[in-house]
């Protein structure tokens, strides 16, 4: 008895920040997810000469609480037909695929769950496709044809999308020369350049595959709502259905974060070695007291009391936010002899700061593009995946390679490396693009082959 | 549904891998069958080898009612049939009775119901082109739509006093004097509606996704879709110059300046061509129609108690739709003997099966979309 307890207690002696870490991902994440959803709508009614939710809260703030509250009553329905046992676990596959992804991420140089994991990258990208089970399982079980068209798609889509992302990983991973994610981050910091500017065709691979990857518009045919209903999520309902809901969006974070860490420096404010810039460590500070500022004007201009209050309030947090953020920097020129201890703690902060203003950026674009454009069809969309992304990450690999080769006989680093990497980008680009044109040649005349026959059948 | 039903087609499957067939219930509750409409599809994957339209969910017996009603009383039941274009079922259902009692509505009158039925025709087209837009996956668009669709609802309110339903002409002429600022309101919309028509075409027109999921999707052959009883944009996305507005002149147009538009090779992307010039056509109308309003009466002198002769009668308009056809049969009683419809939507979606066949359930959505039915019409 005695041995179990000194066990447990050595266990939490040593794990105890990870297992913290965990837990602020299991608790907070769906509240994260939720306000995404809320500034996703929020985004769309703009663009779309709207207000959109305004009645939960002074400008529908609790929203996504409402939209909890109300998933977590709901009926719990499964259909008769239905495999129970898989109908069930689907869900939790899914979101727990995507919850334990992120323990392999590290949001600032402090926090990351699994601390040090070697294979960072790998991991992340591995756990997270483990997602495709949740999806294929949840649609095979629904027993409806719409769960089982939104699953196939979905499982064709993944396996396509994740060949290019993963490729497109390959090739910023030769500049980083390891899969630690927090080695990858002070990589870029050491070579003083973002590696999505060092490979751009790279970036733009993963940015194309990683919305194709989280089912996101344009891409997001298992779940096209004017065709299949809701693709795999077609019989669920209710607190299950939140479960998905909170995979994608997790899922969404997922590739953000992977895209921030290893194209974007990650939790490096940006030109992190350029000492005239240093200016911008104010930045976040400013920022938060602008939005401070901002809510304290839009204040008296609310229609309720109690909405005005709220708007203090929002403004109140963000200027303890700023004050936090500006504390580190400013200890440091009153009192020289704490630099050294401050140093860390203003590392993390500004670090996480820099690294959520990145992913946040990375989301809106996903969510920009879902408001703009139209789907594509399934057909298109495989021959987008493995007429063009698929050879293009592949060629860039190759030429990325040889870039690195020739960059290392020249003696570049750093920005200098943009001399060999660019041309090479632009090689890809060009191989890529030729080698789609022969397919679409190919096509055409399939094409025209199968409509003069058409009649015929 | 014209060539072969899945009933009646007993053949083996011929499916890429042998597989079986899965046929798929598309509807009468889905989000993008416009309505009630239930598709039967049969698939191969996700290829459409053959499908069967399934309607009267919203059958309502509307034909049936006129029967028991005078000539005035059913002329607001013919406004929920095409519930998004309620003005141009009024128009027809009037002239057809028009024709039966041999009057005919003033100048004035039919200048304004003229303007108010072009006005119909961008509003129709504008809500074909959001849910159109919607069901291909862009959000957008059908909010802008609605904005100025908002505009032309507002027009109608001020007229008569409805949005949809409007009941806004009588048989002989006008209820309701043009209200004072009815040409005013009618410029401003028109003036704006051209940066507006534009801003849509910018977003759609030339987008690499619009042209993927349109062009070569759903293409009716001019001959088939003669044969198929097409009309209205179906069929002058496939070529066909015809519009009863020219062929056979009704209210005022013969007064008025217009293309026709038609496409070339009748796919989806022809139609949404056809349907975007249409509405800037319509816009040109209104604007000349405003320009010279005749003063007059508006009602031409029909009794307090319609008795047409007896006699037959066949009227039809070009409804935003396509043709809207009415047929009434008088046995000089104060009741239509028999009034028989040919709406549109109806004759259109036969083209449905020949137009899905070969394409992917994706197709199926785009092309119920460009055939713009309303199934309130349809089913009647």
């Amino acid at each position: 008895m005695q041995a179990v307890i000194q066990a447990t207690l050595d266990f939490l002696k040593a794990y105890w920040a990870p297992l913290l870490c965990g837990l602020v991902i299991v608790a907070v994440l769906p509240l994260i997810a939720g306000y995404i959803v809320l500034v996703e709508r929020k985004l769309m009614a703009d663009m779309q000469a709207r207000l959109g939710p305004m009645r939960v809260g002074p400008h529908g703030l609790l929203q996504p609480i409402a939209d909890a509250v109300k998933l977590l009553i709901k009926e719990d329905i499964i259909p008769e037909d239905a495999d129970k046992l898989v109908f069930w676990l689907a869900p939790v596959l899914s979101v727990g695929a995507a919850l334990l992804s992120l323990a392999g991420l590290a949001i600032g140089p402090a926090f990351q769950v699994a601390k040090g994991i070697n294979i960072g990258i790998l991991f992340v990208v591995g756990v997270s496709a483990m997602g495709i089970y949740g999806i294929v399982l949840g649609g095979w079980a629904s027993n409806s044809h719409y769960s089982l068209m939104g699953a196939l798609r979905s499982s064709a889509q993944l396996v396509s999308y994740e060949t290019a992302a993963g490729m497109a990983l390959v090739s910023g991973l030769l500049f980083a020369g390891t899969l630690n994610v927090t080695s990858i981050v002070e990589a870029q910091r050491d070579q003083g350049i973002w590696f999505g500017l060092l490979a751009p065709v790279a970036f733009f691979t993963y940015l194309v595959a990683s919305i194709a990857e989280t089912n996101r518009a344009p891409f997001d045919l298992p779940e096209a709502e004017s065709e299949l209903v809701a693709g795999y999520m077609t019989e669920y309902s209710g607190f299950r259905w939140a479960l998905y809901f909170l995979g994608e969006y997790t899922n969404m974070i997922v590739v953000a974060s992977v895209a921030t860490t290893l194209f974007l420096g990650g939790w490096l404010r940006p030109f992190p070695n350029t000492h005239w810039l240093n200016f911008l460590d104010f930045f976040p500070a400013l920022m938060m007291f602008l939005i401070g500022v901002y809510c304290v004007m839009r204040a008296p201009k609310q229609p309720a009391k109690v909405q005005t209050l709220f708007m203090l309030a929002v403004a109140g947090l963000c200027f303890v936010l700023a004050f936090i953020l500006v504390a580190p920097l400013l200890i440091p020129i009153a009192k020289p002899s704490l630099a050294a201890a401050v140093k860390p703690f203003a590392d993390g902060i500004l670090g996480s700061f820099w690294f959520l203003l990145k992913v946040s950026v990375y989301l809106y674009f996903f969510m920009w593009l879902r408001f703009t454009i139209p789907r594509y069809r399934f057909d298109q969309l495989m021959r987008l995946g493995w007429h063009f992304l698929i050879p293009l990450s592949i060629i860039n690999v190759l030429v990325m390679g040889i870039a690195m080769i020739v960059g290392s006989y020249l003696h570049l680093a750093g920005g200098w490396l943009l001399l060999v990497t660019i041309p090479a980008s632009v090689l890809a680009l060009i191989v890529a693009l030729y080698i789609l044109s022969l397919e679409q040649k190919s096509a055409a005349t399939e094409q025209a082959r199968a409509a003069s026959d058409s009649y015929a059948g | 549904m014209a060539k072969s039903t899945i009933a009646e087609t007993g053949e083996k499957p011929h499916t890429l891998l042998g597989a079986d067939e899965l046929i798929l219930n598309m509807g009468p509750q889905h989000p993008s069958t416009h309505g009630v409409l239930r598709v039967k599809l049969k698939l191969d994957g996700e290829r459409v080898i053959g499908s069967e339209c399934m309607i009267g969910y919203l059958h309502r017996g509307v034909e049936k009612i006129a029967e028991n009603r005078s000539y005035q009383q059913f002329a607001p039941y013919v406004d929920r049939m095409d519930y998004v274009a309620a003005v141009s079922n009024g128009l027809g259902y009037c002239e057809a009775v028009e024709k039966l009692l041999v009057v005919e509505a003033p100048p004035r009158a039919k200048v304004i119901r003229t303007i108010l039925t072009e006005l119909q025709r961008i509003a129709s087209h504008l809500l074909w082109l959001g849910t159109h837009a919607l069901d291909i996956g862009a959000l957008t668009p059908v909010f802008y739509c609605f904005r100025e669709r908002e505009e032309i609802l507002k027009i109608f309110e001020k007229y008569c006093g409805a949005r949809l339903t409007t009941h806004a002409f009588r048989i002989g002429g006008l209820q309701y004097e043009a209200y004072d600022t009815l040409e005013k309101d009618v410029e401003r919309f028109c003036k704006a509606f051209e940066s507006r028509i534009t801003q849509y075409e910018d977003l759609l027109t030339q987008n690499r996704i619009w042209l993927g999921r349109t062009k070569g999707v759903g293409i009716l052959k001019p001959a088939e879709a003669i044969a198929l009883g097409a009309t209205g944009p179906v069929l002058r996305g496939s070529g066909v110059k015809w519009d009863i507005r020219k062929a056979m002149p009704y209210a005022a147009y013969d007064q008025y300046k217009f293309e026709i538009p038609t496409g070339t090779t009748g796919d989806t992307y022809d139609r949404y061509l056809v349907r975007m010039e249409e509405m800037r056509q319509s816009r040109l109308i209104c604007l000349q129609a405003i320009e010279n309003i005749p003063a007059g009466p508006i009602m031409a002198k029909v009794g307090k108690v319609l008795k047409p002769p007896p006699g037959e009668v066949y009227h039809s308009i070009e409804a935003p739709k396509g043709e809207l056809g009415y047929y009434v049969v008088s046995d000089g009683t104060v009741q239509p003997y028999r009034v028989r419809i040919r709406p549109p939507s109806f004759v259109n979606l036969e083209s449905f099966d020949s137009m899905v066949r070969g394409h992917l359930v994706a197709d199926v959505v785009a092309i119920i979309g460009t055939l713009d039915i309303v199934l309130g019409e349809v089913d009647r």
